[in-house]
């Protein structure tokens, strides 16, 4: 058997295929690989191409195996691949199993410097040997520099392999080095040592690869968190209390940018905001369940385990009708789980935070620009209905960037405060009690402190009747219990409604309907496209909000056999859909995928195929 | 006394302070508690307090955790917002609400169980903050409301109504708080109203966190013989560091507590707290020499009254972070709002 060195000529015919293709970079974390990674996957979008750049790193600082994937589709089809055309084996240590888990007829890139292991070659796969390591150590005299270096170069090879634009790349390096001339130099040869060596090593560019398009003129390179932050801070959040948890800290850290920047005084300097680092998560929430109640937009964001700790004051919250914001980033539990790992698993804890009878607004972003818009959305629902909103991102959606359309204001957005009754309103009434003269939608008014003696009541969470005072009579118990109930459901037909479409048009719905939420959208969207070319029509509801409205109602009950795709193992959106919906636990079934990995849609057909097999 | 009904008749003598108000428009509802609680005296002592210094009853913002401590906030100031939050956070609840508004009096009312067991990290972090507030630890060493479990602050030896003598060491938050950096401590008794109310204007006064840890015994599970949070035992054990005066801003300094041994600490209200020291070289401003003090005379059994440290140098959570003058609550969603106009701009970088 022939080890496989530095060349590979003579491909095998294989089909040329323009702007679709997905690349797997491996690596080892803490070595710098993530600056030439977000290199090229920017450089791709710049090119015009949609493209989705995903980072599945290890919870750890130094050492460990990390990867990056890559995938490019002219159709808008980014959800992760499991198929690779082209992998960069950076990372001894994974050689066997990336190596693997290339597609037959696909290419490997590694550090030719030292040689493959002869039992890794596999005959199907081509070989691209770079000296990489030889290159840069020849061209660097800096250890460190030596170490970061490779990856320019390997980004080099990248672009001459995939025919992409160097001078664009260039561009990019010159913009991101402005002004540290020697860095950029050094960049900019690293990124030829490898863009050299690829055009005279190798047939440049592969049969797989990329052209200049026009698809993302109008769009934006952003990731979940930052656009999260945009929406708090849009929607004039003030105060903001925190404990850092992978991965929702960059929401704050981002949040914090944003504040230094527009929420400066100009003329006195003063800061329009306070963002509180607590001890932890408990008085975190603690912090803006005071500020809510005390009339700022306050937020805190955390991950799975933050929500845990959160729990007795969500239900605090709840039943003392204050507002709350909380984002929850996902990440894979249960307990310390995987911390820089992906899931949708936090479902049922937040519909249903705290002991005792309690139901949380929940909102359920897919991509970066619901993260905002949703974000924003948030803030309106809790002090319209005086009660916390958690708004479940995921860590694919808020870490990684996405292509996204441009975000849009409109100048006309009033906050909706909810009902507040300031000394004015108070002239008007015989007297005030916190719960009673409730509306339609259940929301009795509230007052603010320090404004008026004749507002003044007492919160408590223990058991209050309609005057806010303290109860343990069962029917003044009961009274308030209920409305907070009703008050919930009335939230259904505020929160945001399911993209609901239906393969078959207007003239009446497939007999399969596939149910999902939040990061799972762009898969199973392909994996529909997938279906329906094998002749599998189904019709597609992505919910968006808790509770439940009638169009999720109405979707459920117009299909035989509906299947929700979600990442978790309990399949918790079914779980909430049987509870919370009419619609009878036989018809749900469910495809899961809880590995820790953002869905791929090949896991969704299996899923489905399956099913429909039973 | 919140415990006992009041007329709703006024009549000519009923004193008025600056605000034209009286007393009773200070207090609450009727207390629940046992009849001769501690907790009622502090509540009346407050009363007092805020009514002599003449806040507007609605500036005032009550909190309090659980316990039978957290329950007095009810009981007065019946034209105030209060917030009865859950076991031990009302430290981080006070912290938010501060943060949203820096303009009102925060007065939060907490037990030792609450304090100093569950809520022990909350307080340590709050006074690490230096949020301004006045902070009441209603000291009676059991959990009350609970039926006379030990608290954190049960002494070495003493025992319960029943059962086993406590043999965990107790935790002192006076001592807490002088090794946590906070900036105004001070221990009283709930049967000194005398002590108490000055002790409570300066509090209110001091920008920043004011910790009071009070002892007010627990009649129905506490006040025996054997326990060290008695009225018996207090009374018998107690020596006063200072004896407090507090002087608001624009009055003239009378010589209430004698001219000798008097430190006096300018608050930035304006207002004058000024100390007579009674132990020979009690400075309530410096923190070694207290520390030193307080062990001292701690180790022989006594317990130390009186303001015992005060620092008004430190910046509090809003000085530290620099916010506006404008309450966080209070500003205009346009100050708040970038615009439209402006996230065009801004998502160029967005590339």
């Amino acid at each position: 058997m022939q080890v496989v060195q530095g060349h590979s000529r003579g491909h095998t015919r294989e089909r040329t295929r323009v702007n679709d293709c997905a690349i797997k970079l491996a690596n080892v974390n803490g070595t710098g690989s993530a600056s030439a990674n977000s290199l090229l996957m920017q450089a791709i979008f710049r090119m015009g191409i949609p493209v989705s750049g995903k980072n599945l790193f290890p919870s750890n600082i130094q050492g460990l195996p990390t990867w990056y994937e890559i995938r490019v589709n002219k159709d808008g089809h980014t959800a992760r691949a499991l198929d690779y055309d082209l992998m960069v084996a950076m990372n001894a240590q994974t050689y066997d199993r990336d190596i693997a888990e290339v597609r037959a007829g696909g290419y490997v890139l590694y550090d030719a410097t030292w040689p493959l292991d002869p039992s890794l070659h596999r005959p199907d796969v081509h070989f691209l040997g770079v000296p990489l390591a030889r290159m840069c150590n020849e061209h660097f005299g800096d250890p460190r520099e030596r170490i970061l270096m490779k990856n320019i170069a390997y980004a080099g090879a990248l672009v001459a392999l995939l025919g992409m634009e160097l001078p664009l790349v260039e561009d990019l390096l010159a913009a991101k080095f402005a002004g540290k001339e020697k860095l950029r130099a050094s960049n900019q040869r690293a990124l030829h040592l490898g863009y050299d060596y690829a055009q005279e090593h190798f047939d440049c560019p592969l049969p797989c690869r990329l052209e200049t398009m026009e698809a993302t003129g109008d769009k934006i390179l952003i990731d979940g968190n930052t656009a999260t932050a945009l929406g708090c801070l849009y929607a004039g959040a003030t105060v903001a209390a925190w404990y850092p948890i992978t991965p929702s800290t960059s929401v704050m850290d981002a949040f914090k940018r944003f504040c230094e920047k527009y929420r400066r005084d100009p003329e006195t300097g003063a800061n329009n905001y306070l963002i509180i680092q607590a001890e932890d998560e408990l008085a975190a929430i603690g912090m803006v369940v005071g500020a809510g109640w005390n009339g700022a937009r306050a937020f805190t964001s955390t991950s799975g385990p933050g929500i845990s700790l959160m729990n007795e004051l969500l239900g605090l919250a709840y039943y003392a009708e204050v507002p709350a914001v909380v984002i929850d980033v996902q990440r894979v539990g249960p307990s310390t789980g995987m911390p820089t790992r992906t899931q949708q698993g936090d479902i049922l804890e937040c519909a249903y935070a705290s002991h005792g009878d309690t139901k949380h607004i929940l909102l359920f972003p897919a991509n970066p620009a619901e993260c905002f818009a949703f974000a924003v959305a948030a803030f309106d629902l809790a002090e319209r209905f005086q009660t916390p909103v958690i708004m479940l991102s995921d860590l694919d959606i808020g870490m990684n960037d996405w292509v996204a359309p441009r975000l849009t204001w409109d100048d006309s957005y009033r906050p909706d405060r909810g009902r507040v009754l300031g000394a004015d309103d108070l002239d008007r009434i015989a007297a005030f009690y916190r719960y009673s003269a409730d509306d339609e939608t259940g929301v009795a008014p509230r007052t603010l402190p320090g404004v008026d003696p004749r507002g003044a009541f007492f919160t408590r969470g223990s058991g209050h009747n309609r005057f806010g005072g303290y109860t343990e009579i069962p029917d003044e118990y009961q009274e308030v219990v209920d409305r907070l109930v009703q008050k919930h459901r009335a939230a259904a037909a505020v929160v945001p409604a399911p993209v609901i479409e239906n393969s078959t048009g207007a003239r009446g719905a497939a007999p399969l309907g596939v149910v999902t939420l939040g990061g799972c959208d762009l898969a199973v969207r392909e994996a529909l496209g997938i279906l329906a070319a094998q002749g599998i029509a189904a019709d597609y509801m992505r919910v968006r909000g808790f509770p439940f409205g009638d169009a999720v109602e109405a979707f459920l009950d117009a299909h035989e056999l509906c299947v929700v795709v979600e990442q978790n193992r309990d399949a918790q959106l079914r779980a909430l859909l049987t509870l919370e919906t009419g619609a009878p636990k036989e018809k749900l079934r469910s495809v899961l995928a809880y590995g820790g990995f953002p869905l791929s849609a090949q896991q969704v057909v299996d899923g489905v195929m399956r099913e429909l097999e039973t | 006394m919140p415990s006992i009904t009041k007329p709703l008749v006024t009549y000519p003598g009923l004193q008025r302070n600056a605000l034209d108000l009286t007393m009773r428009d200070y207090e609450g509802s009727m207390s629940t508690l046992c009849a001769g609680c501690g907790h009622d005296s502090v509540t009346a002592a407050l009363v007092r307090a805020l009514w002599e210094l003449a806040i507007p009853p609605h500036r005032v913002v009550k909190l309090s955790g659980i316990g039978c401590s957290s329950k007095t906030p009810t009981y007065f100031v019946g034209g105030a917002h209060g917030f009865n939050s859950a076991h031990g956070r009302m430290p981080a609840i006070a912290t938010g609400a501060n943060a949203a508004n820096r303009d009102l009096v925060y007065v939060g009312i907490s037990g030792d169980g609450d304090s100093l067991s569950i809520g022990l990290g909350q307080l340590s972090h709050a006074m690490r903050r230096n949020v301004r507030m006045v902070y009441v630890i209603e000291n009676n060493g059991v959990y009350g409301l609970t039926k006379g479990q030990f608290s954190a602050s049960a002494d070495v030896g003493s025992r319960a109504k029943r059962g086993e003598p406590n043999r965990l060491a107790p935790i002192d938050p006076v001592m807490l708080g002088l090794s946590i950096g906070a900036t105004f401590i001070a221990r009283s008794f709930s049967g000194d109203k005398e002590q108490l109310v000055p002790m409570l204007k300066a509090a209110v006064a001091h920008r920043g966190f004011a910790l009071l840890d009070v002892i007010s015994p627990c009649v129905t599970f506490n006040d025996h013989a054997g326990s060290t949070k008695s009225y018996l035992y207090t009374r018998q054990h107690e020596i006063k560091a200072t004896e407090t005066d507090f002087v608001p801003p624009a009055q003239e300094i009378t010589a209430t507590i004698g001219p000798d041994r008097v430190t006096s600490v300018a608050m930035h209200d304006g207002s004058l707290v000024a100390f007579r020291s009674v132990p020979d070289g009690y400075d309530p401003t410096d923190r070694p020499s207290v520390v030193a003090y307080l062990q001292e005379r701690q180790s022989k059994g006594e317990i130390v009254t009186g303001v015992l440290y005060l620092d008004e140098s430190v910046d509090d959570l809003h000085a530290m972070n620099g916010t506006s003058a404008t309450p966080l609550a209070r500003l205009e969603h346009e100050t708040l709002c970038p615009g439209a106009a402006e996230l065009e701009r801004l998502q160029a970088g967005f590339r």
